[in-house]
Formats: C-alpha cells, sequence, structure tokens
C-alpha cells in the first residue's frame, strides 16, 4: 500500500486516495472539430509507460482535492506530486 | 518409491509431466512468423499456427519463461457465460475447444468442468443476470439462472442466509464452466509447437520492432536482431510498450491483479464461485489449495505487485459469502500485470503496420479465451484477416463507438 | 509409547506449570513454555505424521517456522486446519493430530475476535535476536520512535537456543538488560508474538500478533484472538536471522533426523534430549557446538561426521575428550529405520572408508540460509554468497537494510555489531543524531575455526523408483525429480518448481527452496551466482482469512445507510432493498399480502387517491457559484442556464463516450444557485464527477459543490388528493396549479409540530399531480407523520420502491442503471428532447456523431406488451423477431429491462431496449421464456395518460 503525499494534507495511505489516470490530458477546446479518430484518442487513449508516470490522484476520502503526481509504475515510488496548475517537476 | 503407505488422500498429487517438454534452441536468423510473448496466447497462437495452418517456421520470444507472467498467475476459471454475442462467441469458441484440448495435446490439463456460479446480491444483479442467461441461452450456452437455495445445493458453503450484509439473491450458473492447471496448459500447448517445429526462445525480451515501408521486417531482440515476416503481439501487460515499438498506439492500461492461495485443505469448495459485487472469485484446485483473485488494483503498475488493502478487504468479504474460510489460512500472494480495455473487451487483429498483428486488451479475461484466441489469432495471421470470431475486437472500434461493453453491462468480466 | 525426554534442569519453560494434552489420541502433558513440538519430544516422540505422496513416516525437523514435516491439525482450544508444531504453543487442554497433507476447515463458526491496528514509527525493527536487540537499542537511544517486532514469545532470537556469553554474562542477562531498556523507553512499542509477514513499498510493513494463542481455554472473549499491525516506517531495519539449511542424502527424511540448531534450541530452551544416542552430520563448525552442548547435557554423541577434510581443530579435540568420534571427509550417505531413525551410514568422500552407526537420532546442517524474505518482497536484489551457500542481501535499499544472519553473518560477534550499525544507519536516515557509543556487548562466543563448505547433496540412486534423497520434504519431491525436470528441458527455476511442486507447500520452501535452486544448477552446469532465485512472496507466514478481514465482517463489512425515517418503515413491517449502501423500503405488505398484492394496492392509491414514499435516498448537490449555471451546462445534456429562478428541469447527465450516467432534476435556488438530484445509486459518484471537471478542467469556473443528501427528507406526495394533503400541512401556501405550477418550487412553512421549514417542488415521477417535499432531516418524522394524519381522510398509503417503478414505467420514464446499461445515448432514450441543439458543447456531445452513434438500427426503449394481459415478461427476457425458436445462435434484437403488472392499465406490460425500437412499434415480436415463445406488441413507452392529463390533478 502506497504513502502518498498529498500536497495539501501531507502523506496518507493509498485508501485515502481515487486514482485518475494520466495527467496533462486536456479537454479539446473545441471537440466538433476534432475527427472521429482524434476524439476516439482524446476520450479512450491514455499513455501506459512502464517507468515515470504523470498521473492525476484525488484525495476522496480527505481533502477531496485532485492533484498531479509522477509516480514510477515499476516501483510505484512517487517522484513527486505537484498541483493542477504547475508544470510537470523534472525527476530524475 | 520405497517404504511407507500408500498416499492417505486421494488427489494429493498431479499428474506427472512428460519427461521431456521442449528444446531450447538458439534463435534463427529469420522466422516465417515471430510471436512476441511466450504465454498462454502465444504458445496457443503458435501451436495452431503451426498444427492447423501449416506455419511451422514460427518464433516464439519470451522475454523470461514460458508462461511466466499472467499464465502463471491467474486463477485458472474458464467460462464462456459472457453478455454481448461478440464476447460469448469468443469464449464460447475457446470452451468448445477446451473440452477437447487434452486429447488433442495429449497433456493431462485437469481441464475440470466442475461449473461457475455468478452470484446476485441485489434486485439489478438479479436483472443483468436473468439478461445474461437468456442471452447465452440463445446463443447456445449452457446457463441457468438458480434461487438462493439452489445456489446452496451447488455450493453447500455459501452463505445464503438473507441477514448478511449483502445477502445472495441467487446465481447464473453455467455447468460446462470449470477450471484447468494453468502451467499444465502452457506446457501443453508449448511442448506440442516444439514438436511441430516452433522454436521456444526465452531469455529473449524484444527490444524493438523493425518496419520498412510501413511492413514490419524484424524485430531486435537481447539475443540479437531477428528478421521476421510477420509479428504478432501477445504480451498481456506489456503490450503498450511493445506496439509502441512499431508506431501503434493503444487504449489499454497496464494495471496489477493479485491473486492468492490457501494452504492445501481437505475437499470443502465444489465449484467456482464469482461475485462481481463484492470482488471475489474462489475455487479450490485440484491440489485442495484454495484459490482466490481479487479486483484489481486502481493505478497504473507493472511491478507485478499491489496493495495489500485489496487483499484484506477481499477476505472481508470471502468470509460474508463462506464463513468456513475464516480458519484458512493465506499462504502466498502474488499480483500479474494486466492490460485493460476501455470497454473491458480484448483487441485482438490487424494493425496499422502490415504484418503486424495485436491481442492484448484481456483484462482479466486472458486464461479462459486461450485455446480459442489461439485459434484466431492464428487465423488472423495466416489469412492476414481476422477470424469471424475476433472480428468485432478491432482497434477501430474505439473510433466509430462499436464497443463490446462487457463492464457497462454489467457482466462479471473476470 | 512415550518416555521422558525432559532434563532435569535448563530450558526456559515453567517445570511447575503442567499442562495436559492430547496428540493423535494419546494423552500427553509438557510444561508451559513448550511448543507442541518441544513437548512431542520431550515424551519421546518424533515422529508426528505420514508424508503427502509416499506415505513415509515425518518427524519433527526443526524448531520454528521453517519447519517441513511437522504439520498439524488442531481440534482444541482452537480449531486450525494446518500450522506446525514447532510454533503451537502449548497450552493446557490442546488436542491436535498430525495431519498428511490437507487441512480440514472446521464447520463451526469462527466467533473469536479479530482487528487491527496502525503503528507509525521512525525505525522498524524486524526480530529480537542479537542483532534486532542492538539495532532497537541503538535507535532508541537516539530519541526516535521504535517498534520491535518478534515472532517468538520472548526477546533473544537465536540467543535462547544456545548457552553464549556477553559482557561475561549469560546472553539471558544481556536481553534482559536491553528489553528493559527498551520497555522503559517512552517511544518504544515492543511487540512479542508478532511475526512481520509482508513488507511493502514506503515503509509498510504488516505483522500479525498472536495475542491469546497461548492462554487457550483461557483466552478472553473480547480480546482479538489474532492482531493485523500495519506498521509505517520511515526505516525498517531486517534482523530476521537464518533458516538452517539440510543436506540431502538418500532416507534423508526419517523421524529423528533434525536440524543441528534445533536440537540446541530444544536443549537450552525447552530443556528437552532430542534423543538417547545422536549422530552428527556438518558441513561447518556451527553443527560442533550442537554435539558438544548435547553431549555435556548428557546424550550419547557417538560420531560427528564432517564433509570438511580440514575440520576444526579447537572443536574436534573436545569432541574427543567426550568421545565423540570426528569423521572428517565423510558424509552421511543413508540412514536406517521406519518410524524412527535407527542406524546411519557413513562413507568417506575419497572412497574407502564406510561404517554404520547406530543412531536415534542425526543432527544434520548444512549452512545458513539468511531469511532475506522480508527485504526480497521490498524488491531487494540477493546475491549468491558462495562461502555461505545461499542469497544474501545485495545492496540496502534506501528505507530498508539487513543485519545480522539475515544478512550472511555467522559469528554472535558480527551480528551484534551489525544490528548496532544497521539501527545507526537508519536512525541517521529518519533524522535523529545517534548517541557516539554503540552499545555492543562483548560476545565471547568464539570464531569459526574452518570455513564451511557447500555441501547440496550427497549423492545417492539415481533410480527414480529408489530414489529417497528428499529436497522438498513436505511435497515429497527428490532429486531424481529434479533431474527429470531438467532432462525435460527445463531451465528456469520457476519451471522446475513447477514441474516438481518444490516450495509450494506450507513452508514455502524455506528449507528447500535454496536446495533446489542449487541442484538445478548443477544439473545445468550453471554457475548459482548467474541465476536468479525464484521471488520471495508475501506472506513470510500464513495467515489466517480471518485475521485479515479483521473487524470488516457483518454490518461492518459495508457501511449501512438509513433515512432518517427508517424505524417508521420498519414498525410498519417494510420490506427492504438494498440499493447501494442504503436500505430502501420496497413495499409495506398487508396482513397476508405478497409483493404483487401490496404494491398493486400501493400504486391504485397513487394513481386514484394519495400515496407517499421515503425519497430521502435521492442524491442531492448544493451547486453554488457565480459560474454555476456554466458548468450546468457542460454537465448536463440539456440547456440548464437558461432555468428561471424557481423553477425545475428535469437533465440528463452522459459520460464523454455519449452513455447515459445519470439524470435529475435541477433547480434553480437563485442565479448563482442550484440543487441537483441524483439517483440514489450515483450520489458520490456525481458528485466526484463534478468535483473532477471542476478542479482538473475548469478551475476558472467560480463554482462549490457540496453533497446534501442526508440533510434533507424528502417525501414525493403523490396522487390525485396530493394537493389536498399538501393543503392540510401547508395552510399558508396557495396550492393551487395557478400559483404553484408544475416543474416549479416554494419555500413554506409547514402547520407541523412549531412550524417546519420546507422545500416543496411539484415534480412527478408519475405522471400524477405530484409534490416533492423537503424538510431538514430531523423535521423528517414529524412531516411524515403530519403527512399521515392529513391524508388518512383520503385512505393515504405509503409505498416503496417497487410501487415506484411502476408507476414511472407506466409512464415511460426510465430508471438509469436498470433501463440503462452504460451502452444507451439519451437518444435511444427517446430523450432527444432533452439534447440541446444550441449549445455549443456538453459533455459527450461529440460522441452522438460517431459512426456507431448514427446507425439506424441502434437499441432503443420502447413499450411491450405481451398478448395475454396476465403474462408478466421476466426482467432480463429478450425479444426476437421469430415465431419459433430457431437453433442457437438466435439473433436477439434486444432485451426487456423493466416488467410489471400494472393495476392502471389492468395488464401486464414491460419496457425494452428494442433494435430499431421505434421504428418497430405495433410490431408482433416474440420473447423466448423457459420453452415458451411470449408473443408480445411493441408500443411507444408512454402507457398511461398520453396526454398528461393527470400532471396537473
Amino acid at each position: 500500500m502506497q504513502l502518498i503525499p498529498c500536497p495539501w494534507c501531507g502523506p496518507r495511505e493509498e485508501v485515502e486516495f481515487h486514482y485518475g489516470g494520466q495527467a496533462h490530458v486536456s479537454y479539446p477546446a473545441d471537440p466538433a472539430a476534432l475527427s472521429d479518430e482524434e476524439w476516439a484518442r482524446f476520450v479512450f487513449f491514455r499513455d501506459n509507460p512502464r517507468g515515470p508516470f504523470a498521473e492525476r490522484w484525488s484525495h476522496t476520502a480527505g481533502c477531496r482535492r485532485w492533484f498531479n503526481a509522477v509516480r514510477d509504475t515499476r516501483s510505484y515510488e512517487l517522484h513527486a506530486v505537484y498541483r493542477l496548475d504547475e508544470e510537470r517537476p523534472v525527476t530524475t | 518409491m520405497p517404504t511407507g503407505n500408500p498416499p492417505a488422500k486421494p488427489g494429493a498429487d498431479l499428474p506427472d509431466h512428460p519427461s521431456f517438454l521442449w528444446r531450447n534452441p538458439e534463435p534463427a536468423s529469420s522466422y516465417d512468423v515471430v510471436i512476441v510473448g511466450g504465454g498462454g496466447h502465444g504458445l496457443a497462437t503458435a501451436y495452431y499456427l503451426a498444427a492447423v495452418h501449416g506455419i511451422t517456421n514460427v518464433a516464439v520470444l519470451e522475454k523470461g519463461w514460458l508462461a511466466g507472467g499472467n499464465m502463471a498467475r491467474n486463477t485458472t476459471i474458464i467460462r464462456s457465460n459472457y453478455l454481448w454475442d461478440e464476447s460469448s462467441g469468443i469464449y464460447e469458441h475457446a470452451l468448445k475447444l477446451w473440452e477437447g484440448l487434452e486429447a488433442e495435446l495429449d497433456y493431462p490439463i485437469l481441464f475440470d468442468q466442475r461449473g461457475v456460479l455468478n452470484l446476485a446480491h441485489s434486485l439489478q444483479d438479479v436483472r443483468d443476470s436473468v439478461r445474461r442467461v437468456n442471452a447465452n441461452r440463445l446463443n447456445g450456452i449452457d446457463a441457468e439462472w438458480l434461487e438462493a437455495d439452489a445456489v446452496k445445493e451447488i455450493c453447500p458453503i455459501i452463505n445464503v442466509s438473507p441477514d448478511v450484509r449483502y445477502p445472495v439473491l441467487g446465481a447464473t450458473y453455467q455447468p460446462r464452466a470449470g477450471i484447468a492447471k494453468h502451467d499444465y496448459v502452457a506446457w501443453g500447448y508449448a511442448s506440442a509447437a516444439d514438436r511441430l517445429g516452433v522454436d521456444l526462445i526465452q531469455n529473449c525480451e524484444v527490444t524493438g520492432i523493425e518496419t520498412s515501408d510501413g511492413r514490419v521486417t524484424g524485430v531486435n531482440t537481447t539475443r540479437g536482431r531477428i528478421a521476421a515476416g510477420k509479428v504478432a503481439l501477445c504480451a498481456s501487460g506489456h503490450s503498450s510498450e511493445l506496439a509502441a515499438m512499431a508506431g501503434v498506439e493503444l487504449p489499454v492500461q497496464s494495471h496489477p491483479l493479485q491473486a492468492l492461495v490457501t494452504e492445501l485443505l481437505e475437499p470443502v469448495h465444489p465449484t467456482v464461485v464469482m461475485s462481481n459485487a463484492v470482488h471475489v472469485y474462489v475455487s479450490q484446485a485440484h491440489k485442495g489449495e484454495l484459490v482466490m483473485g481479487a479486483g484489481i488494483d486502481s493505478y497504473n503498475g507493472y511491478g507485478q505487485r499491489g496493495s495489500f488493502h485489496i487483499i484484506e478487504r477481499q477476505m472481508s468479504a470471502a468470509l460474508e459469502l463462506f464463513p468456513i474460510f475464516a480458519r484458512a489460512h493465506l499462504l502466498r500472494t502474488w499480483a500479474g500485470i494486466v492490460d485493460v480495455s476501455p470497454d473491458a473487451s480484448p483487441i485482438i487483429g490487424l494493425t496499422p503496420v502490415d504484418g503486424l498483428y495485436l491481442n492484448c486488451g484481456w483484462g482479466t479475461g486472458g486464461f479462459k479465451a486461450t485455446p480459442g484466441v489461439g485459434d484466431c489469432f492464428a487465423h488472423t495471421i495466416a489469412n492476414d484477416k481476422p477470424h469471424p470470431y475476433n472480428e468485432p475486437f478491432t482497434l477501430e472500434r474505439f473510433t466509430t463507438g462499436a464497443l463490446v461493453d462487457e463492464h457497462g453491462a454489467a457482466a462479471v468480466a473476470h | 509409547m512415550s518416555a521422558d525426554f525432559r532434563l532435569p534442569s535448563g530450558g526456559r519453560i515453567d517445570r511447575d506449570t503442567r499442562l495436559r494434552f492430547t496428540f493423535n489420541g494419546q494423552s500427553l502433558a509438557g510444561r508451559k513454555g513448550d511448543t507442541l513440538a518441544s513437548a512431542l519430544l520431550a515424551n519421546g516422540l518424533h515422529q508426528v505424521t505420514t508424508s503427502i505422496k509416499y506415505g513415509r513416516p515425518r518427524g519433527i525437523m526443526a524448531a520454528g517456522v521453517e519447519e517441513p514435516n511437522a504439520l498439524v491439525q488442531v481440534a482444541e482450544p482452537f480449531s486450525e486446519p494446518m500450522l506446525t508444531a514447532t510454533t503451537v504453543e502449548l497450552c493446557d487442554g490442546l488436542v491436535a493430530d498430525g495431519l498428511v497433507g490437507h487441512g480440514r476447515l472446521d464447520t463451526e463458526p469462527d466467533t473469536a475476535r479479530y482487528d487491527a491496528k496502525h503503528a507509525h514509527c521512525d525505525v522498524l525493527v524486524v526480530g529480537a535476536g542479537p542483532a534486532g536487540l542492538a539495532a532497537a537499542l541503538t535507535a532508541a537511544r537516539a530519541g526516535s520512535r521504535v517498534v520491535l517486532v518478534d515472532d517468538q514469545n520472548e526477546a533473544g532470537g537465536s540467543l535462547l537456543g544456545r548457552d553464549d556469553y556477553l559482557d561475561e554474562r549469560s546472553s539471558d542477562a544481556w536481553v534482559c538488560d536491553v528489553i528493559a531498556e527498551l520497555a522503559a523507553a517512552p517511544d518504544v512499542l515492543l511487540l512479542d508474538r508478532t511475526t512481520a509477514f509482508g513488507a511493502y513499498q514506503d515503509g509498510f510493513v504488516l505483522a500479525l500478533q498472536r495475542r491469546t494463542d497461548d492462554l487457550g481455554f483461557d483466552a478472553p472473549r473480547h480480546v482479538s484472538r489474532h492482531r493485523i499491525w500495519r506498521i509505517r516506517a520511515k526505516q525498517t531495519v531486517i534482523a530476521t536471522g537464518a533458516h538452517e539449511r539440510p543436506i540431502v542424502f538418500s532416507d534423508n527424511d526419517r523421524p529423528g533426523i533434525m536440524l543441528a540448531g534445533a536440537a540446541r534450541t530444544y536443549l537450552h530452551r525447552y530443556g528437552v534430549q532430542v534423543g538417547r544416542r545422536i549422530g552428527v552430520f556438518t558441513t561447518n563448525d556451527s553443527a560442533y557446538h550442537a554435539a558438544i552442548e548435547l553431549a555435556e547435557a548428557g546424550m550419547d554423541v557417538p560420531v560427528l561426521i564432517d564433509a570438511r577434510h580440514t575440520v576444526p581443530p579447537k572443536l574436534s579435540a573436545e569432541c574427543a575428550t567426550r568421545g565423540i568420534d570426528v569423521y572428517p571427509g565423510h558424509v552421511v550417505t543413508g540412514t536406517e529405520g521406519q518410524e524412527r531413525l535407527t542406524d546411519v551410514h557413513i562413507r568417506s568422500i575419497t572412497g574407502g572408508h564406510a561404517d554404520t552407526v547406530v543412531c536415534d537420532t542425526l543432527l544434520v546442517s548444512g549452512g545458513w540460509n539468511p531469511a532475506v524474505h522480508l527485504f526480497s518482497q521490498l524488491g531487494g536484489s540477493l546475491r549468491y554468497a558462495p562461502e555461505l551457500g545461499a542469497y544474501v542481501p545485495g545492496e540496502s535499499l534506501s528505507s530498508a537494510r539487513v543485519a545480522g544472519s539475515a544478512a550472511g553473518a555467522i559469528e554472535l560477534m558480527a551480528c551484534i555489531e551489525q544490528g548496532a550499525e544497521a539501527g545507526r544507519a537508519a536512525v541517521t536516515a529518519a533524522g535523529f543524531r545517534p548517541a557516539a557509543e554503540i552499545p555492543v556487548p562483548f560476545a565471547d562466543a568464539r570464531a569459526d575455526e574452518a570455513a564451511a563448505t557447500v555441501l547440496w547433496r550427497v549423492p545417492g540412486s539415481e533410480n527414480a523408483e529408489e530414489d529417497t534423497q528428499f529436497v522438498d520434504l513436505q511435497r515429497d519431491v527428490t532429486v531424481s525429480d529434479v533431474t527429470r525436470a531438467t532432462g525435460a528441458g527445463l531451465e528456469s527455476l520457476e519451471h522446475v518448481k513447477r514441474y516438481t511442486t518444490i516450495g509450494t507447500a506450507h513452508d514455502q520452501g524455506k528449507t528447500s527452496g535454496m536446495l533446489a535452486a542449487a541442484i538445478v544448477a548443477e544439473e545445468l552446469g550453471a554457475d548459482l551466482a548467474d541465476r536468479r532465485p525464484t521471488t520471495f512472496r508475501p506472506p513470510y507466514t500464513s495467515v489466517s482469512f480471518a485475521a485479515l478481514g479483521g473487524r470488516d465482517r457483518g454490518e461492518l463489512y459495508d457501511p449501512i445507510r438509513v433515512t432518517a425515517l427508517h424505524d417508521w418503515h420498519v414498525a410498519h413491517g417494510a420490506e427492504f432493498e438494498d440499493v447501494g449502501q442504503w436500505k430502501r423500503a420496497r413495499h409495506y405488505p398487508r396482513q397476508g399480502e405478497d409483493m404483487h398484492a401490496a404494491v398493486l394496492r400501493e400504486c391504485r392509491a397513487a394513481r386514484e387517491g394519495v400515496a407517499l414514499m421515503d425519497g430521502s435516498t435521492l442524491g442531492k448537490i448544493d451547486l453554488q457559484g457565480p459560474d454555476a449555471a456554466e458548468l450546468l451546462d457542460m454537465l448536463y445534456t440539456n440547456m440548464m442556464s437558461t432555468l428561471k429562478v424557481g423553477r425545475i428541469r428535469y437533465g440528463v447527465m452522459c459520460g464523454i463516450d455519449g452513455m447515459v450516467i445519470d439524470d435529475g432534476t435541477v433547480i434553480r435556488l437563485a442565479d448563482d444557485h442550484f440543487l441537483l438530484t441524483t439517483t440514489t445509486g450515483n450520489a458520490a459518484m456525481v458528485l466526484d464527477w463534478i468535483e473532477e471537471w471542476l478542479q482538473t478542467e475548469w478551475p476558472h469556473l467560480r463554482v462549490f459543490a457540496t453533497s446534501v443528501t442526508e440533510h434533507w427528507v424528502t417525501v414525493p406526495l403523490v396522487g390525485p388528493k396530493s394537493r389536498d394533503v399538501l393543503a392540510a400541512v401547508a395552510p399558508d401556501l396557495d396550492v393551487s396549479n395557478d400559483a404553484f405550477g408544475f416543474m416549479t418550487w416554494q419555500d413554506a412553512v409547514l402547520d407541523v409540530a412549531d412550524g417546519i421549514p420546507a422545500r416543496i417542488c411539484r415534480i412527478s415521477f408519475s405522471g400524477e399531480l405530484a409534490y416533492e417535499i423537503n424538510v431538514n432531516a430531523w423535521d423528517g418524522l414529524a412531516l411524515w407523520e403530519a403527512l399521515i394524519n392529513a391524508g388518512e381522510p383520503y385512505g393515504i398509503t405509503p409505498y416503496g420502491t417497487e410501487t415506484m417503478h411502476v408507476l414511472r414505467a407506466e409512464k415511460g420514464y426510465p430508471i438509469v442503471g436498470q433501463d440503462t446499461d452504460g451502452t444507451v445515448t439519451p437518444q435511444d432514450l427517446g430523450m432527444s428532447w432533452a439534447v440541446s441543439k444550441k449549445k455549443a458543447d456538453f459533455i459527450g456531445k461529440r460522441s452522438f456523431s460517431r459512426a456507431e452513434n448514427l446507425r439506424p438500427d441502434r437499441k432503443q426503449l420502447v413499450g411491450l406488451v405481451p398478448a395475454d394481459p396476465t403474462v408478466l415478461l421476466p426482467e432480463g427476457a429478450h425479444i426476437i423477431e421469430s415465431d419459433h425458436l430457431p437453433e442457437p445462435p438466435v439473433r436477439m434484437l434486444g432485451h426487456v429491462t423493466s416488467s410489471y403488472d400494472s393495476a392502471a392499465l389492468g395488464r401486464t406490460f414491460a419496457l425494452a431496449l428494442l433494435r430499431s425500437g421505434r421504428d418497430r412499434i405495433g410490431e408482433k415480436l416474440y420473447a423466448p421464456v423457459d420453452d415458451q415463445l411470449v408473443p408480445v406488441t411493441v408500443t411507444e413507452t408512454v402507457l398511461y395518460d398520453k396526454e398528461g392529463a393527470r400532471r396537473d390533478g
């Protein structure tokens, strides 16, 4: 079970959180302008790397705030957590 | 073996494996077909390519040991009682092949049609269950809806008291469903494929897929470059990474899926019970251990391990259904990596790259499909055209919207 | 046959407390402090069971969790299907039997309590042996929070089974001093009888504490029997010791053959002599101490067979003075004896000399395997140490380090020094300054004199039929089984394990794993250093389901949510259904009524008079902020921003894939204030959904969303007489249709009690004149009872969810989740009217124009009426075109989503999702039910009051 440092609440147990998949995937500015292929990409396709992954979490049983994290999908080690309005930090 | 008494318990031991399984050849420089992934699906595909289509210049490349990924980690449940026509088509095709597989492979795969119960705990579960049973029957699949007392007759250890938190309101029952012994299945396919001339190459990780003019030409591996006329991906949790090597992006996400076994126990559980609502599926394996699977962990993960609270939660749920399990002991836990697609259905077929074929997105359902997908995928590779059973499971369906939404339909996705 | 093998003195048992127990039907006695195994040995009993495959007698081989043979089933005081005799603490009245392979689950319910507790610390030390104690003391003296767990009933670890001196005192004194200091430290938690069984990332370690097992029948019922400790540690020191490794030789499985260290433990800890005449077979110095100590204790030790040509000079000399013949360069080639060892065959390695020694016990030591399980679980890499013949931890992890014999240390002094060093490193990493002085006592245990050799097996018969060289005793796997596997083409240890089943039994290969790895490497001509061991997986030792289930059982498995009116429903005989976590009244049967009769009566009341239900479970979300309307326009398919204050609009929500996920009403309370309702089951999901969009996509929108579901009691008051009843309880409210029109809301103070404030919405889920009255939850019962009183002249009738379903279905209103399944669009439901064509975008809109959504043959919601008005279609029945049932696969057009008998229609009817459904209205189709085909006619969804005449009363 992971210990996840919520940017607002500090480290909390994984059971308090909801996972939200890949971060930095914005809702398209004009969905109507997208082809079916482009729309399908937004709806169904997400990165799935083996290694560092910028992803979203929500502290549902705590402050209920969404935030982003860079987590290694091999080791589950969290390299960074950051607010939604922050750039993905450089991690090693 | 000298001395001692005969075995005290029948079924205390599994049948012996044959004294020869497979060669361990060096990879050749070129094959007609290279299958990436030596799990159940890869091995079955290789077998059917050779046995049905006569394509024997085939290599199966496995980065670790054969059938050491999800094939070694699943809970071996076999059933075909899926909701949608598309799903029940390929799973029932698989089940029919399972029924003749021991003879076909000449291997004791311990396929045991002990039936599977899918429990319903709410009125909506009941509606969904009856819907699925009716669909199954019209599709020619054996299925019954059982009230709680009939459930109890088939599996006497289930608590069907109305006083539990989520009572058992009934169950769907597929008598032809059951379990098999996963290693035996994989090794049956492996040794049969080996006998037909397929090269099974272990400790050979694919590091790149070569293409030229939109056509696949070979793979780079930790054991050197291997030219290939066709390349078929059968790598479950690692499909995204592999497909990306050929520039193909997939709508799948890789998650941990955990399972566990107990110590060996005297026979107590005669069938297979699945409860999607409380995330329990359990059977008693041939040796006597209870085998249980959990729900998938929510996060992406390639670590082949999950979070323990999932197991703890599953124990609570299991004890609600099976109070007798209270004294059983968790002996070993593990996890696989499942690639989950948006509609909980697989993706099988051609790709935008000529000669590159895709089989992924099985989520929690891959083992039971092994013979069916092996047969259909081999057909797809041999003919460069999908088999009718896997035709609905294209990558394009995510663009058109023609999903085969098994979780939307509340069918049990395991 | 039992005899007294208890020594007259020594051991750590309580000799004054005699415990009676029964084993394999035999009444025996032990002492408090015994394990079942030590008590059996004290009675001269080695054989515990017979083996699973070959039925060979098997005895006690170890003194701890690594025991491969001595499996028992415990009947009393607490039924357990499978434990090892070496880990069962003896209690008075214990009844146990040796078991052969399979445990038996007791059918009696386990009524003991189990719980879990969290602990947080700077440094967790696993193992209270010499290394662990030194680590814990170092960490504690630095002022850090320390948790020390140990699986035994007292601290000391390996010291409990030896007679070492520390600082020129018995090691016991040192252990006592350390424990006393730790116990007195303010932030140290000592947990004995606690096994750390799983190590996960971020310093998460799970441990099982056996709190009452040793108390037997006296265990207090209110104390949890087992407790799961969920420990979060900044740093973990793994000081879990080592398991002694057997040596494989022919007939190495007979009762009486045991690990040398175990014999020392039985001597020093339990005051038991494991036999009368004892042979020793070793590859290292440690078994010399066993030989000498057992001889000192009065046992006859005629031979020590050492596989090494170079034997330790001083120890050999000490053996000589005690009459122990040391045989350098010799091995054991076989043994004799059925239920107990009688003879040991020995031979010179170089050939030539061979002999047979009469013994009832043979102690074996092939070296030590560090217990690297937890380190490996954490992802720590292992390295093969050729000098030990074992895998040892590779590089330390950032938050976990291994010390003592778990790290491969052999000598006591090294273990203590490593422990102290690990404690210092851990506490430093945790941000503390360790004391300058490391608390290391001087150990006068002697250094090894001669290097150990590594010997996996003494070759025996290679004929599989005769092979009795057991590698995994519990699985009855022999060397020839392993060579058969490698001969079959298997090179991976994982494959061999699966081929032979080595390592899969209760002991999970604690004694057999290394041997199997080595024999496979030998067969393949490979170097162990180049090969990977099999993966260690949690749990380290077995943990019961009940312990893991903890308190989350029965009602506590999942919270039950009830409304403020629940007790009234119970008192009035309601039957309930589970909807999510909620208990909802399904119907209120009167004396002699079944559900069908009750529902017909309730429906009639709603259509003809007045009826009321508890709608409080409806999800309610309060949405406030200047941009709330803009948000709602994105969330719902229809336009919400144009809704006027004081009015209500029905709305549909879709996922981005365009499929319906929820529906409900939107009430505009003010320009910047809305109240949303959701379906009961989706309330939490919808709130999450709103928050996700708000926070992650549109943070510029100034909106707050708050769940207010439980704040309100919601009572739909339904029927032509509902206006009269409302007027009676709200005399100040103008309830006329003109003043209080459909899809509007009013605030009012009801003439109930001292006047209770209410928000009343004129909405209808039944087609009847209806009001939805919302009051503060604490006023709910007063409202309900006031309505019952006011409605009495009209025969007011409470109704449940079943009647609600019938009423809404008669009007063709779908239920999300029942008439939809995640593949249904608003258009499929015939709700294009609720899909805005004006809005540039809303969630799901883009998906509507995908190819699949434009197909004319999509499944659409329609009504169905069976030709026979008394035939009720089963929900979940499918619809086909053909009037006879063809061979499968049968083409299905869709399925029945809802089906009821209607009092208002005087017949049965159904809703269905049907391919090209709206084009089929009027068509005759068939529903296969059991073996019959039920003819049905496709209709509009609205079957009752198609004109909507009843809405305004």
